[in-house]
């Protein structure tokens, strides 16, 4: 990708986290931390084990409430924000351990997606009359294609419970494109993936972001993955900010080489 | 074989999502339900429809509700019998009082009692959850049904306590009261039971239902997507409510003729949470086949031995038949905890590639 081209891409800020401080009891898991997010790039989350990225995550999109400092999305500030209003606001997020709802199909953990965007009534839904009818038609067309944009043709009908990992993520990753965000958070996506996996989660991630424009904050431990996707990464590291930069900035830093590869005291 | 769905292809989303997408299902359903609505009348004694399907599908009823919560919601109740104890209560209080309401309109306020009812013992459920909120609605159970035996406004100060139900019309035709005839109670009830059967089908694969099943599946996950806690869970009480409601009060006026707390007590719950885990959690056919089984193997059983030539004393066959049931429920449980549903669905699969074992 060449630098004009990535430019044109990147708009101005969609979110910001203003001097966040998270702690549980006396555990302190975030410290002052603040990062943005611009409009339509790919912005990474990285760290060591117990750092804080998940955590960060959960600030976002509401799960936990930070004591200090607040979340802005699209110019609005949220003190704090909620997973509801996250959701209705735009923000879409997968998990680290799949978070798939295990009873139902591959083809209803994707309809479920689409939850906020079906209004019809009780009465409707009750005799599938009228707008309950409509929009279960509506709203399969839209998810039939993702499940085209992600292949997954084969397990419309299977209950995602039988799934193998690598394509339960794929789903969870449906299922978070079906809600349509504005931002996607993405918390490991390749974890526990073979190479192969990986490399088809890559391009699925760059295809989303390319094609729908889709903001991406990733947290990711493979650093080759992380290194090729990201347009910028930020770097914690038990729970502070150690580093903020495009992937070369950051891979040259000396407290980040520090903090991955440890230091003699 | 009988049964093909080889070769049936869908062209359009509307065909594919239809509620029995397959052709000889659909026709199999169809056929069912004519069956049900002109033959058996015709060739069914009174004992068949009064002591058999009658109870099958008030039974249904409930475990219909039971199911939508349990099953589809996910959330534990073991005050079914008070829901329809309500139902069947204020839908007494409407018939007598309010007679000219009719009676569908009169189970159908029993049906919202029950519904409001089951949103006000729902409300813990966005606290507690698994077996402390059964534990919750035990107390529904207590506490309504200790209100419809001590408060005598329920029954019109009665001095029984066990008022008989008023003879009620439906287009002309008594449908309650000792004169109703077997034929017309029972259809009363089939028709109650296949709209709301019909009903359960198309909540359960609507939104409302989806919204269910998220948030018995993962709650985290749901409530990210923007699926409201509060309103999933107290819509599944809600319409699980109505439904043991309108079964309640259908039990007291299609079956037994009056309204007793005795046929509403904590057996009664069980009753239906059998039904409902033995057809199959999570499944709207589970519910028929749960309250049939329930309901009709008691009875086989105690039959059985008549038909083989055993002449057996009536309280050996009274014990054998509670030891036979219950290990026969022992036995479909370890077999298929899924149920019945779930049984018959493994039973298509393998007889679709019959003779083949792959």
């Amino acid at each position: 990708m060449t630098e004009t081209n990535t430019n044109s891409r990147i708009g101005e800020e969609l979110l910001s986290v203003n001097n966040i401080d998270l702690s549980f009891g006396g555990v302190k898991a975030l410290t002052d931390i603040s990062f943005n997010i611009n409009k339509g790039e790919i912005r990474s989350i990285i760290g060591p084990n117990g750092a804080g990225k998940s955590s960060m995550l959960n600030v976002i999109n509401g799960f936990y409430q930070p004591q200090v400092g607040h979340v802005r999305f699209k110019g609005k500030d949220y003190t704090p924000m909620r997973p509801a209003l996250a959701a209705k606001s735009g923000i879409a997020r997968t998990f680290q351990n799949i978070a798939l709802f295990k009873g139902m199909s591959t083809l209803d953990n994707i309809m479920t997606g689409r939850y906020l965007k079906m209004h019809s009534s009780f009465i409707e839904q009750a005799l599938y009359i009228g707008r309950a009818k409509r929009e279960e038609l509506e709203h399969r067309e839209k998810v039939e294609e993702i499940i085209d944009f992600l292949e997954i043709e084969a397990i419309r009908k299977t209950p995602v419970g039988r799934l193998p990992y690598g394509l339960q993520k794929r789903v969870e990753l449906a299922r978070a494109l079906a809600m349509e965000p504005e931002l996607l958070l993405l918390d490991e996506p390749m974890a526990g993936m073979n190479l192969e996996e990986k490399e088809d989660m890559s391009r699925y991630i760059i295809d989303v972001n390319e094609q729908f424009g889709t903001t991406i904050a990733l947290i990711e431990h493979d650093m080759g993955v992380v290194m090729d996707l990201s347009d910028r990464v930020v770097v914690l590291d038990y729970g502070r900010k150690l580093a903020d930069g495009s992937p070369d900035e950051v891979s040259s830093n000396q407290d980040v080489i520090d903090a991955y590869l440890g230091v003699s005291h | 074989m009988f049964y093909r769905e080889a070769g049936d292809f869908k062209t359009s989303y509307a065909a594919d999502q239809s509620i029995l997408s397959i052709k000889l299902d659909r026709y199999f359903v169809i056929g069912l339900i004519a069956f049900g609505v002109i033959v058996v009348p015709m060739i069914g004694n009174d004992y068949w429809l009064g002591s058999l399907l009658i109870p099958v599908l008030v039974l249904s009823i409930a475990a219909l509700g039971l199911n939508i919560l349990t099953g589809y919601a996910g959330q534990l109740s073991l005050g079914t019998g008070a829901f329809m104890a309500t139902g069947a209560y204020m839908a007494y209080k409407v018939a007598t009082n309010l007679a000219f309401l009719g009676a569908p309109v009169a189970i159908i306020i029993g049906g919202l009692s029950a519904a409001f009812a089951g949103v006000l013992f729902g409300l813990p459920s966005l606290r507690i959850k698994g077996f402390y909120l059964a534990v919750t609605t035990l107390a529904a159970q207590f506490f309504l049904l200790w209100l419809f035996t001590h408060v005598d406004w329920f029954v019109n100060y009665s001095i029984s306590g066990v008022p008989s139900i008023p003879p009620m019309e439906f287009f002309g035709v008594l449908i309650s009261g000792a004169e109703a005839t077997t034929e017309a109670r029972y259809l009363f009830v089939l028709g109650f039971a296949i709209i709301l059967g019909l009903a359960a089908r198309n909540l359960a694969r609507c939104k409302m239902g989806r919204g269910w099943m998220a948030i018995r599946d993962m709650d985290i996950a749901a409530e990210i997507i923007g699926i409201d806690p509060l309103k999933a869970k107290l819509s599944a009480f809600a319409i699980s409510s109505f439904y043991c409601g309108v079964a309640g009060a259908l039990w007291a006026f299609c079956f037994i003729n009056t309204v007793e707390p005795g046929a509403y007590d904590i057996n009664r719950s069980f009753q239906i949470l059998f039904m409902v885990i033995i057809g199959g959690l999570g499944s709207i056919l589970g519910s028929f086949l749960g309250a049939a089984f329930i309901v009709l193997l008691p009875i086989f059983l105690n039959n059985a031995p008549q038909w083989i030539g055993l002449n057996l004393t009536s309280d050996v066959i009274s014990h054998m038949e509670i030891m036979i049931f219950g290990a026969l429920i022992v036995f479909f449980l370890i077999v298929e905890p899924h149920g019945l549903a779930r049984l018959w669905q493994i039973a298509k699969e393998k007889l679709r590639r019959w003779p083949f074992p792959y």
